[in-house]
């Protein structure tokens, strides 16, 4: 199959959607090691990728393709890998690696059942805690989760853009369930998508500083081969990226990690609000099981519920204020999600007692979360609190 | 008189391809070899008039890993035991830079040993140098795969039963089309091994037996780091068509040394890379 034209109606699969939303970012490299349910981003990759002039190469592991990924991002190509639950976990070391060495790059984690080899071709959502703490050390995490099939494409481009514009390990957390569906999609034209390219370093190479201090986090970038000569360790480093055990350089290193996050909240948050404005009861969800919640929602208020839905597009950083800003305004929240409750906990984190009730629907058994599932415990809410009397009807 | 000026001139142009004002002292134990490698990697890359910028070093975890940040050249110091897996995504990115990966027997050959079969089956043009001490060096002198049967190391205290990789004969096997071993003892030789090496067009594996004294040599009571060198002065052997396993037992030969394979007729990665692109844009 040909990449689709832009403007023109076609049926894609969310991963089919991915690797072209990869290409249209201007990826020009991809290295990864097959795994369901994530394996058709690199089939489409390893077709398209020679017709651009870029390069594809199926690594020996994970481990090794997220090296690949660094290496080629490190030569100024556009660099991304694809991988499921097993995969993501050999990942991790290479994702501290890229945070540290400040290395734009994509990931995408098709989430499938765990822990271990779990359920390959079921779905799941029980990575979202991996994707922000997997690798070790404090480094800071951006993570991304489609919901629809032109979510994914655009989602897409959104991380390639996060991450050469943050100099960072970027997460698209997507599923089984929308890698795998198949919607009618237009495509944007090229014209109409925003894409950044890492800022080069305007100095002479004398002056230049691979790491450069900068209270937003975010400094330029010269790439290997052009003149720079530059130094990358996974040690922690001095602004050149020599190793230091300098107290005072330390500390400047991690306060760079973290004003990456605390500065540039608003760019970090995207939200969906779905008929929010007036609810007293919101559904927060993500991914796939945003579907159902959508759907949910709908039947609620037909039937008279106040009901409306959050929904994270970027779930690391956490979206606090638009959680906040919720949770200040309805009475009850539920939290569906295919795991044991890993993105409830955070929301609760923000809900103290005399906000809004927190309370998770969590499916492990690799069934999906219907719309039907979150209307029922919904209704299930609503009785047990309005015969208590705590429930503010609506 | 000439000589001279020649000798002085070459250490001067060695000068300049090092981090000098930054990086200096370096980290390494006196009369640690690996000092003797960083050497005999520049003098070769000066003698080839190689561009600073177009040369990248790229090296794992260990006391060899700490090679590149010394050199005025792209530098990357990666994680243990996957310095080939960043160095095949520059070189497929670049194919024009010049890579050179450095990595510890231990690096190389366990943590790494995956990825070093894979890239010598995929003859991607890499250069690689396996600094071989026979240890452990970084974390203070812990087995590797290459600690001989019998020898003594912080995790093999009663002596290894472990029967070790030979670092060439497994580059054979995987399919590097440029394999040599020298040792720092034979500067000169190494240097003429790391040239060749850089000169084939695949993946080159060049091992250089080292000495870690601090380590190796004092857990084993092989003595100074003078000892250790001429150890491997006696122990090596040139190879040579007469030069076979039984006879270098006889002779009391453990090293064999020079260029063990060199085979120019398997197509190099990126080139069959550049092929694929050119048919298939023009399709
Ligand atoms: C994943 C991981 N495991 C373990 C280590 C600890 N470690 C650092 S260097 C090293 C071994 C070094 O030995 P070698 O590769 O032979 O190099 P040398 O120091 O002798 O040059 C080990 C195990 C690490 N840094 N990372
Ligand atoms: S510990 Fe051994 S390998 Fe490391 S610098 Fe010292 S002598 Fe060299």
């Amino acid at each position: 199959m040909a990449v689709p034209k832009p403007g023109e109606p076609v049926l894609l699969s969310g991963n089919e959607a991915m690797a072209y939303g990869a290409l249209a970012a201007g990826a020009r490299f991809y290295a990864g090691y097959p795994i369901t349910p994530s394996t058709e981003i690199a089939e489409v990759m390893a077709t398209e990728l020679p017709r651009v002039g870029g390069k594809f190469i199926q690594m020996e592991d994970e481990i090794a393709s997220l090296g690949a990924v660094i290496g080629a991002s490190l030569c100024g190509l556009k660099s991304y890998t694809a991988t499921s639950g097993p995969g993501f976990s050999l990942m991790q070391e290479h994702i501290g690696y890229a945070a540290m060495a400040e290395v734009p790059c994509v990931i995408i984690d098709v989430m499938r059942g765990g822990p271990s080899t779990g359920l390959p071709t079921k779905t799941s959502q029980s990575d979202v805690m991996q994707a922000k703490y997997g690798s070790h050390g404090d480094y800071p995490s951006i993570a991304l989760t489609p919901s629809s099939v032109l979510e994914c494409f655009t989602l897409t481009v959104r991380a390639f853009n996060l991450s050469e514009k943050y100099r960072a390990p970027v997460i698209l957390l997507s599923d089984e369930i929308v890698g795998h569906m198949r919607e009618k999609v237009v495509l944007p034209d090229p014209s109409q998508l925003e894409v950044i390219n890492r800022a080069k370093p305007t100095v002479p190479p004398e002056w230049y500083e691979h790491y450069q201090d900068s209270v937003t986090g975010m400094s330029p970038m010269a790439n290997f081969g052009e003149g720079y000569r530059f130094h990358v360790t996974g040690l922690t480093h001095d602004v050149y990226g020599f190793p230091t055990e300098r107290r005072e350089e330390i500390a400047a290193l991690m306060e760079k990690f973290k004003n990456k996050e605390i500065h540039n909240t608003r760019d970090l948050t995207m939200v969906e609000e779905y008929f929010l404005a007036d609810a007293k009861v919101c559904i927060f969800a993500y991914g796939s099981v945003a579907r159902s919640a959508k759907q949910a929602v709908k039947i609620l208020r037909r039937n008279g519920v106040r009901a409306g839905m959050l929904r994270p597009q970027i779930v690391w950083p956490f979206p606090k204020l638009p959680v906040e800003n919720m949770l200040e305004k309805v009475s009850h929240v539920l939290v569906p999600e295919m795991n044991v409750g890993q993105l409830r906990k955070e929301v609760e984190r923000l809900s103290c007692t005399d906000r809004a009730k927190v309370q998770g629907l969590n499916v492990l058994d690799s069934s999906f979360i219907t719309a039907e599932q979150i209307v029922d415990r919904v209704r299930e809410i609503r009785a047990r609190h309005r015969h208590v009397g705590e429930y503010v009807n609506g | 008189m000439a000589e001279e000026t020649k000798l002085l001139t070459r250490s001067a142009d060695v000068h300049d391809w090092l981090r000098v004002k930054k990086k200096f002292p370096h980290l390494w134990c006196p009369g640690c070899g690996i000092g003797i490698v960083l050497g005999a990697t520049l003098r070769t890359l000066e003698a080839l008039h190689y561009d600073k910028d177009e040369v990248v070093m790229v090296s794992g975890i260990g006391c060899t890993g700490r090679i590149p940040v010394y050199v005025d050249c792209n530098t990357l110091h990666t994680t243990h035991g996957r310095a080939l897996t960043f160095a095949t995504g520059i070189k497929l990115a670049r194919p024009d830079l010049k890579v050179l990966v450095f990595m510890g027997d231990g690096d190389a050959l366990a943590i790494g040993g995956n990825h070093f079969i894979h890239a010598a089956r995929r003859n991607i043009d890499l250069t690689a140098i396996v600094v071989n001490n026979s240890i452990y060096g970084m974390t203070g002198g812990q087995a590797s795969p290459t600690t001989p049967l019998g020898k003594k190391a912080t995790t093999a205290v009663y002596g290894c039963i472990e029967q070790p990789f030979d670092t060439c004969a497994l580059a054979i096997g995987a399919g590097a089309t440029f394999v040599a071993r020298s040792t720092v003892y034979h500067v000169k030789h190494a240097e003429k091994m790391i040239k060749e090496g850089l000169e084939h067009k695949g993946f080159s594996v060049i091992e250089l037996i080292s000495n870690c004294h601090t380590y190796y040599g004092r857990i084993n009571k092989l003595g100074e780091p003078i000892d250790m060198l001429n150890y491997m002065k006696e122990k090596s052997i040139m190879s040579g068509p007469d030069v076979t396993p039984e006879k270098m037992t006889e002779m009391g030969k453990q090293y064999l040394l020079g260029v063990l394979q060199h085979d120019t007729s398997r197509p190099e990665l990126c080139d069959l890379y550049e092929e694929l692109i050119s048919r298939e844009k023009s399709s």
